[in-house]
């Protein structure tokens, strides 16, 4: 039986303090603070150097309830690994190891070592929080920057390739669990997590996440154009249980709808696509749906 | 027990004795063997302990490091270019104070691709605040892994246990493997101060301003330039640290040596030669020889390299009219690394009294070149009386 939580049931112990180091509006804030309610207290989590190495505090101050360990940039699944390891030379077989890292940190210097974990099938959660590019040091491109955006090094052209697909990647990997989540889902995030905690081997969540300052809109927009990507469908919840794909929440309710909202509609919120021709938009608009006609077939 | 095995078993046969409980490797020549060997204990349940196989070596360091802040006891080996692959996390590992072991199994880095022994490997990662211990025999290697330990989990601090590819780790010699109870007695289980647990959560190796700041309780906490000093403190104590393991390992094992120099024929030497590792045991055929002709001279192996023993060596060398350095790597653009180092403790500790001696550099063997005793002789007798060249001067080369 799916859980399904409603604002009401989700559980009030925090394991962020308020007041974080986060710029305003930020979407991991959110995708954090959920994603550490559905974790639960007996967690140990890896984060590599990313914005939530700014979020969770700077020494001798820390922000996040949970024991964590800062590592270097392309280690975090190969350190969750060793904190398994060690774990289970204790037999503590019931602390669940989380690792939070960028998107850079996850499908760019950090893909080796979540792809040696995951084929070693380490039984960790593996978090990327997607904010489509190297926030953290002032907005560069990353491998998932989608096509059309400009960062600080793309800066008059834009981004000239497509987005990578990590959780693609990782579904090749044939794992027990890969979810595509977003900040501004965050019910969603927190089901699919307590969904999968029991499934083996390692579990890999993709989480899209509005950023204000990388992504050039006024803070208090970011649920709004979080909500607008998956109602484009430009940017999909879904989830891959043993190889089985599924849309869920949001996304699925547009299965049923057979209407998106068109892209342009995504892309005018934020200063990133400013440089985006009529008929760059009406080209990623045909592969929304040429995709999207996949997914009805599906259905059918 | 005396048994006759290769360098990489004894060092895995140590490694075993120390109760390790994870290792993570991957795969280098000529490390290899020894890893295998620990998968094979471990496979075969002789060994309890989580073997993991990653997908490189800035992988296994990552494993060690994540497994050592949980409280686990880790091993690791590796060689050149999987040392180099590593070189982040070997600074990591000794900026956030864990005690891991990690064998380096020396051979040249490339390029060009070379997969003999030299030391370039370790020498270049002189300065990432580890211990480094060099091995000339395969009894220092198995003694070395068991007092790593002991000494790495007293300051907090990893060390990386040298010893030469190839000459070391793939030739068979006797050595005593001692029982475990033995080990069990010099080595306790490893108690960390603190282990990542989520009844006592607390944020590691956080980012940590240039400047001092307080705790939440009010209280001035320690800021990055105090813990890297306090990381250099500790590892100069370190040397301490060593000669207490010394004398307990002879007490428990019955075996002593000189914690940091293994002198042969020394005491009435006027000449003594220096360095790292198998090459001091050639030398000493070298000593014979020229002892033979008449001529006053010594060897001295190195065990510590770092933290640098400069006292205990300006004191082995008092007196001495000349010192010949043999290297295996070099400082390039200046001189061998060692030289430097020597040259920096003699100024140190004998400045001034008029017994400096004269010290020559020979680099030797760089990238596995066949080192003829007899060519180490010819270059050890032209040095005796005094330096030949203000250049290190390469012996073998063929130019």
């Amino acid at each position: 039986m799916q859980i399904k939580t409603t604002i009401l049931s989700l559980p009030t112990e925090e394991f962020v303090h308020p007041g974080t180091r986060a710029c305003t509006g930020c979407g991991l804030a959110i995708a954090y603070r959920v994603g550490l309610k559905a974790l639960g207290k007996d967690t140990i989590l890896v984060v590599p150097p990313s914005c939530l190495t700014v979020l969770q505090g700077l020494f001798p101050v820390a922000s996040t309830k949970l024991p964590s360990l800062n590592v270097t940039f392309a280690s975090t699944a190969a350190a969750a690994t060793g904190i398994l390891a060690s774990l289970k030379t204790k037999g503590n077989d019931h602390t669940a190891v989380a690792a939070w890292a960028g998107d850079g940190g996850t499908g760019d210097i950090g893909l080796q070592a979540l792809s040696g974990a995951a084929e070693r099938g380490d039984n960790f959660i593996y978090f990327c929080y997607d904010n489509e590019g190297y926030m953290n040091t002032g907005a560069q491109r990353s491998g998932t920057t989608p096509i059309g955006a400009i960062t600080a090094n793309t800066p008059f052209k834009g981004k000239l390739q497509q987005k990578k697909d990590v959780p693609a990647i990782m579904a090749a990997h044939k794992l027990s669990y890969v979810a595509a989540c977003s900040a501004a889902y965050p019910l969603d995030l927190y089901d699919k997590i307590r969904n999968c905690l029991h499934l083996p081997g390692t579990k890999y969540f993709h989480i899209h996440i509005p950023c204000p300052p990388g992504w050039g809109y006024d803070p208090r927009y970011g649920i709004k154009i979080g909500r607008l990507a998956v109602e484009t469908g430009y940017y999909d919840l879904y989830e891959i249980v043993n190889g089985q794909f599924k849309l869920t929440a949001a996304s699925e309710k547009l299965i049923e709808k057979r209407k998106l909202v068109p892209v342009h509609e995504y892309f005018r919120t934020q200063s990133r696509f400013r440089l985006l021709t009529d008929s760059q938009i009406a080209e990623i608009q045909r592969q929304i749906d040429e995709k999207w006609k996949g997914y009805y077939k599906q259905e059918e | 027990m005396h048994i006759i095995e290769n360098g990489n078993t004894a060092a895995a046969l140590g490694v075993k004795l120390c109760r390790a409980s994870v290792i993570a490797a991957y795969p280098i020549t000529p490390q290899t063997p020894l890893t295998e060997k620990l998968s094979e204990y471990v496979e075969r349940g002789d060994m309890k302990a989580e073997y993991i196989p990653v997908e490189s070596e800035h992988s296994a360091l990552a494993v060690c490091i994540a497994a050592s802040s949980a409280g686990a006891r880790v091993f690791t080996a590796t060689s050149a270019n999987g040392l180099l692959y590593m070189h982040e996390q070997v600074q990591w590992a000794s900026g956030a104070r864990l005690p891991i072991v990690m064998c380096v199994v020396n051979r040249a880095v490339g390029a060009p691709w070379n997969i003999w022994n030299d030391q370039q490997d370790s020498i270049s990662q002189r300065d990432t605040g580890w211990i480094q211990i060099y091995c000339a025999d395969h009894q220092q290697i198995i003694d070395a892994v068991i007092k790593a330990y002991w000494i790495a989990e007293k300051v907090s601090i990893p060390i990386m246990v040298c010893y030469d590819g190839y000459i070391l780790s793939h030739t068979f010699m006797p050595f005593d493997l001692p029982d475990q109870k033995t080990v069990d007695a010099f080595l306790p289980p490893f108690k960390p101060d603190y282990a990542l647990r989520p009844e006592e959560p607390a944020n590691l190796n956080t980012v940590t301003l240039p400047d001092v700041r307080l705790d939440v309780r009010g209280e001035l906490a320690h800021s990055y330039m105090e813990i890297r000093y306090l990381l250099q403190e500790e590892l100069r104590t370190t040397l301490d640290v060593a000669a207490d393991a010394e004398k307990r390992f002879a007490e428990i094992f019955g075996r002593q040596s000189d914690p940091f120099i293994e002198s042969y024929r020394c005491d009435d030497a006027d000449c003594v030669a220096l360095g790292l590792g198998s090459l001091t045991y050639q030398l000493r055929v070298s000593v014979d020889a020229l002892r033979k002709e008449g001529i006053k001279v010594g060897v001295m192996g190195l065990r510590f390299y770092r933290p640098f023993p400069d006292e205990a060596i300006a004191g082995a060398l008092k007196g001495k009219k000349s010192v010949v350095v043999f290297e295996k790597a070099l400082s390039y653009g200046y001189e061998g690394a060692l030289t430097s180092d020597l040259k920096s403790a003699l100024y140190e500790h004998l400045a001034g009294t008029g017994t400096l001696p004269s010290i020559q550099n020979f680099i030797a063997g760089i990238g596995g070149r066949d080192i003829r005793t007899d060519d180490l002789t010819k270059m050890f007798r032209a040095a005796t009386h005094g330096r030949v060249s203000k250049e290190p001067l390469w012996i073998g080369l063929k130019l």
